[in-house]
């Protein structure tokens, strides 16, 4: 309930940060869509308009969950788990395409996506699954149903085709690891960027060559202490094997424009006009900025329209250039201090159902913290996803409110069980 | 361990993105100014170029509208190249080097495709225009010159090179700068500022207006326009009276040291360096080497000055001390030394100083000379103590005249004489320079310092530095440094003595057949042997003619230094020309017709020839 004493409980830092990344967002979209046409803040026609309109809704629906009883969200998770699957399932049948992907239902003119409320639905029935007292993550059989629940809505996006939103769903191992999944996973998924990310680098003759000589000098530095050679050859032929086709599919699999985008990465290419265009651009944006940016409105490289996709995916090039390095780190540590808060509200939790969603938002967050801007500063390789609460777009803002505010709900509600 | 892993990866990103942020934005701000920033256009305006008038207030130089055909290399479209082409009248393989070569320089900020259209060119090829995306059109304004003389005073503005832009950040590919004369001197007077606009530009390179609403942009501010001190009048007569022979006329009001005429020979007509075949014509003219248009002989060459240099012999002699007016020297058709004489015409002797100035003895100044350097304990002494007292007349040294170019011209130093001599192993006595008397041997002077020292002569003991600029009209002011006396160091009672031979050279000596009715000039004649290599031997050449002059004898309004080469004596050629210039400028008319006649259809070229025939040839006829 959120009337009478109770509503102290409700972590307000959470909801400030909250708050304030909306209305900064809100301003930035202000400026990257602004155009000749506009009659004041509340055109309902211009984008940032609309993002009003999204932002207003986004408190209809805080007011909705922080109402709902919480066990409700424990209860019925496996049912709106499933409800959202049809519903991602649906897109097939009754989907729009955009850009190639068959991502969205049309609703008389407004676009819903349901990928983007999926991540919630997901982690809520992640953390019924595992909180469940049968199940035990250092058992196979478990292992395979944890991954289940996360593969399903993964393959559903991936054949939308949606792949940067499917990348999502990797976040979900921090929780897994959390409670108990074995490291070695981790490590697995670790030194699998690492051989990836090198064997585009430098080629798989290379990495093949690297990862041999680097078990030759571990083989002999252990050589007292018996080693086990059959594991030593296992793993070095795994990481050759994985080299090779991680290879082969960047060749033979993958679509020019997929290649494009890790050679920009990986500096092979320049061509600030081709390929690279991108990320260039929004580099140059936010390298105008300086120390205290240009100010609201007067980014040239925003007002240009330089930037593709400015006001969604990139709108932190328009902190870059218009706020410069003071506001893109008041961003950065409005981040870092939600999620980290996150974390810290979810080791408090009383349930293993409150700690495993609040540890699975936290990392849903960090992904898209850390691919969002780590593309739009040039250090990670180009791949479309939002910056939550920041990014236009209603969809991406209600499934980020939901995901947030459920857990906001969950921990407001762990007094009660004292 | 397990609580620690996430927590950890979301600080490590944000240093991570700390780090990244503060390099693009901070550090790394190679890509924040302006000019760099692909949002922004940069455009220019500019404003017109100053003008130049003479001293008399007659227009000698003004502009007329030009057309550039420019192009920004990121900007281009494929485009029809065979109808462009035709359009710019230049050949396919041609367009392409010339856009290879501004992608080399730039693609991001405009170059020139053809430059200098002219009206006609630039109607029939604007109207098609907006077919070829990257190109325009940019108006500039070229000089229009409504002389055709004194090429070499106003010189010429040339499109500026890599290399000046690279020193001076004003200037961008394709724009203009005076590259030499008053031109170049008074380059930022005459150009102005150009005014800059900055625009906004969408990613379509479309404009969008100005940029911030136009609180960077400047307006132009208008060349401001210069009169020289030249006179038109007095220019165009030189330039006449110089055709077909090679050599200059510098002539100077000493009471001011503006500079009236500065004519070299030959000359062109400036307007051939204007316009679509400038880049023909300069190229015929630079590579003349025959005989060098672009070569301005009055401030570039150094000539042996001759028997004008006799003067200051006498100058020096007066004022070290060495020599009274009524000394009187014998000349044995020739001044003996040792076992050998420096030859002498046939005149009346023994002489004293102005009858040996009248007659230009030979003689009379080779014993003053070795006075003057006896006077010393050593002749190293010596020579650097008449060095310095002919320094003081502005010689050996940059005049310091608000032209671009000059020479120094040459007064030996004892350290000269030691180096040439081996000293001190061997030792040298004053007899070994002793044809410094009569400005032959080492001395070296330019025609301009000529005028100069007979300015300073004319002032009985002073100059100011010889300028150009009369007048910048606005609010700006000629440099002080034109308005300082410069002194001798000859006191002025013993110029009395000097002036008065040079009268008399007029009334009774070298230049008595070439006198101008009423005007009282003083003056001396000069014949310098020179010399050059002819397949690595060296011949003599025919005399040079020289002459200097000032009048009227009482404050005097003109001195004038005049030379041609291969003329033979001074009184044939230069004397005639010197004494011309003088009654045109006084008088402003001609009265020994005879004489301008004479000269004018007199011509030299046979003697230039001579060098290049390949025959033996005789000289001095």
């Amino acid at each position: 309930m959120i009337g009478g004493k109770n509503y102290m409980r409700l972590d307000w830092l959470m909801i400030f940060i909250f708050i304030a990344l909306v209305i900064m967002g809100w301003v930035n979209i202000y400026s990257a869509s602004l155009s000749d046409e506009a009659k004041g803040f509340f055109d309902f026609d211009q984008i940032y308009g609309k993002q009003m309109l999204w932002i207003g809704l986004s408190f209809v629906i805080i007011i909705f969950i922080l109402a709902i009883e919480s066990k409700f969200y424990e209860r019925f998770a496996s049912v709106i788990y499933i409800v959202s699957l049809i519903a991602l399932a649906g897109l097939f049948v009754f989907g729009k395409t955009i850009a190639g992907a068959t991502s969205w239902f049309d609703f008389g003119g407004i676009s819903i996506q349901p990928s983007e409320f999926v991540k919630a639905t997901t982690a809520l029935a992640l953390a019924k699954y595992v909180s469940d007292i049968q199940t035990n993550l250092t058992e196979f059989k478990n292992q395979i149903g944890a991954f289940i629940i996360l593969a399903l809505p993964a393959i559903l996006i991936i054949l939308q085709p949606d792949p940067g939103s499917a990348l999502i769903y990797a976040a979900f191992i921090f929780p897994l690891y959390r409670e108990g999944l074995h490291g070695v996973y981790l490590l697995i998924g670790f030194s699998a960027v690492v051989l990836f990310v090198s064997t585009l680098a430098f080629g798989a003759i290379w990495v093949a060559l690297a990862v041999l000589l680097l078990a030759g000098i571990l083989l002999f530095r252990n050589r007292k202490r018996r080693p086990d050679f059959i594991k030593y050859i296992l793993i070095v032929a795994g990481c050759i094997v994985f080299s090779f086709s991680v290879s082969y599919i960047f060749e033979n699999v993958f679509k020019q424009h997929h290649r494009d985008r890790f050679n920009i990465l990986l500096g092979k290419e320049v061509d600030a006009r081709g390929i690279g265009y991108n990320t260039k651009q929004s580099e140059i944006a936010i390298s105008n900025g300086g120390w205290f940016g240009k100010g609201w409105t007067q980014g040239t490289q925003t007002k240009g329209n330089f930037v593709p996709e400015q006001h969604t995916d990139y709108i932190f090039s328009t902190v870059g250039e218009e706020w410069g390095f003071t506001g893109s780190m008041i961003v950065v540590l409005l981040f870092v201090g939600l999620i980290t808060r996150i974390l810290f509200r979810a080791e408090k939790q009383k349930t293993q159902f409150g700690r495993i969603y609040g540890y699975s938002l936290a990392a849903i967050l960090f992904f898209h913290f850390f691919v969002n801007i780590g593309m739009v500063t040039g250090i990670f390789p180009t791949v479309g996803i939002p910056l939550p609460f920041f990014s236009y777009g209603g969809s991406a803002l209600w499934g980020f409110t939901i995901l947030l505010f459920i857990f906001v709900k969950l921990d407001g509600a762990n007094h009660y069980y004292t | 361990m397990r609580k620690l892993v996430l927590i950890a990866l979301v600080l490590i990103s944000g240093i991570l993105f700390a780090a990244r942020l503060f390099y693009l934005q901070v550090y790394d701000a190679s890509s924040q100014s302006l000019s760099e920033n692909n949002a922004i256009k940069v455009m220019y305006d500019y404003p017109q170029r100053g003008y130049m008038f003479d001293r008399n207030n007659q227009l000698l130089v003004s502009n007329q509208p030009s057309y550039d055909v420019m192009v920004i290399p990121r900007d281009v479209k494929p485009l029809d190249t065979l109808e462009f082409c035709s359009l710019l009248k230049i050949s396919k393989e041609k367009f392409e080097e010339i856009l290879q070569k501004a992608r080399t320089y730039s693609p991001r900020l405009p170059s020139v495709v053809i430059p200098q259209l002219n009206k006609a060119d630039y109607a029939s090829l604007s109207e098609k225009m907006y077919k070829y995306e990257g190109f325009y059109i940019q108006r500039r304004s070229l000089r229009e010159y409504q002389v055709n003389h004194s090429a070499n005073v106003m010189g010429y503005i040339a499109e500026v090179n890599n290399a000046i832009i690279e020193k001076n950040p004003y200037y961008q590919m394709g724009e203009l700068i005076g590259t030499a004369g008053v031109e170049k001197e008074y380059e930022e007077v005459l150009r102005g500022i150009k005014g800059v606009k900055y625009i906004q530009k969408d990613r379509f390179n479309r404009d969008i207006g100005p940029y911030k609403e136009g609180i960077y942009d400047t307006l132009p501010e208008a060349g401001k326009d210069i009169q020289l001190t030249i006179d038109a009048a007095l220019q165009k007569y030189g330039q006449e009276l110089m055709t077909h022979k090679r050599g200059g006329i510098v002539a100077i009001e000493p009471e001011t040291g503006e500079i009236l005429a500065l004519i070299t020979a030959p000359s062109y007509d400036p307007s051939l360096l204007v316009g679509r075949d400038r880049s023909k014509n300069f190229t015929k003219l630079w590579y003349d080497t025959i005989e060098k248009p672009l070569y301005d002989r009055v401030l570039m060459g150094e000539y042996p000055p001759g028997s004008p240099f006799k003067t200051l012999t006498a100058l020096v002699g007066l004022h070290e001390q060495v020599v009274d007016t009524l000394d009187r020297f014998q000349c044995y058709r020739g001044y003996r030394y040792g076992n050998r004489t420096l030859g002498c015409h046939s005149h009346a002797s023994p002489l004293s100083m102005v009858g040996g100035i009248a007659n230009s003895c030979n003689a009379y100044f080779c014993h003053v000379y070795k006075r003057i350097i006896d006077k010393y304990p050593t002749p190293q002494e010596g020579i650097d103590a008449w060095r310095k007292d002919l320094m003081s007349f502005g010689l050996g040294n940059f005049l310091g005249y608000d032209l671009p170019s000059g020479k120094r011209g040459n007064i030996p130093t004892s350290k000269y004489y030691n180096k040439a001599h081996d000293f001190p192993a061997h030792k040298w006595s004053p007899l070994a320079t002793i044809s410094n008397a009569i400005g032959q041997g080492e001395v070296l002077l330019t025609p301009i310092q000529m005028a100069n020292f007979t300015a300073a002569i004319a002032n009985r003991g002073y100059y100011y530095t010889p300028h150009i600029i009369k007048n910048i009209i606005g609010p700006d002011t000629i440099p002080k440094k034109f308005k300082e006396r410069h002194y001798t160091n000859v006191a002025p009672e013993n110029f009395k003595p000097v002036i008065e031979g040079m009268y008399q050279v007029y009334e009774k000596g070298t230049a008595s057949g070439i006198k101008i009715p009423d005007i009282k000039i003083c003056g001396k004649t000069g014949t310098a042997e020179n010399f050059t290599k002819i397949n690595g031997k060296r011949t003599q050449l025919t005399d040079h003619s020289i002459f200097v002059a000032f009048a009227p004898k009482d404050n005097p309004k003109i001195a004038i230094a005049v030379f041609v080469e291969n003329g033979y004596w001074g009184s044939r050629w230069a004397g005639r020309i010197a004494g011309l210039m003088i009654e045109k400028y006084l008088k402003g008319e001609i009265t020994r017709t005879d004489m301008e006649k004479y000269v004018l259809e007199g011509s030299l070229e046979a003697e230039y020839a001579k060098p290049y025939s390949g025959k033996p040839f005789s000289i001095n006829r």
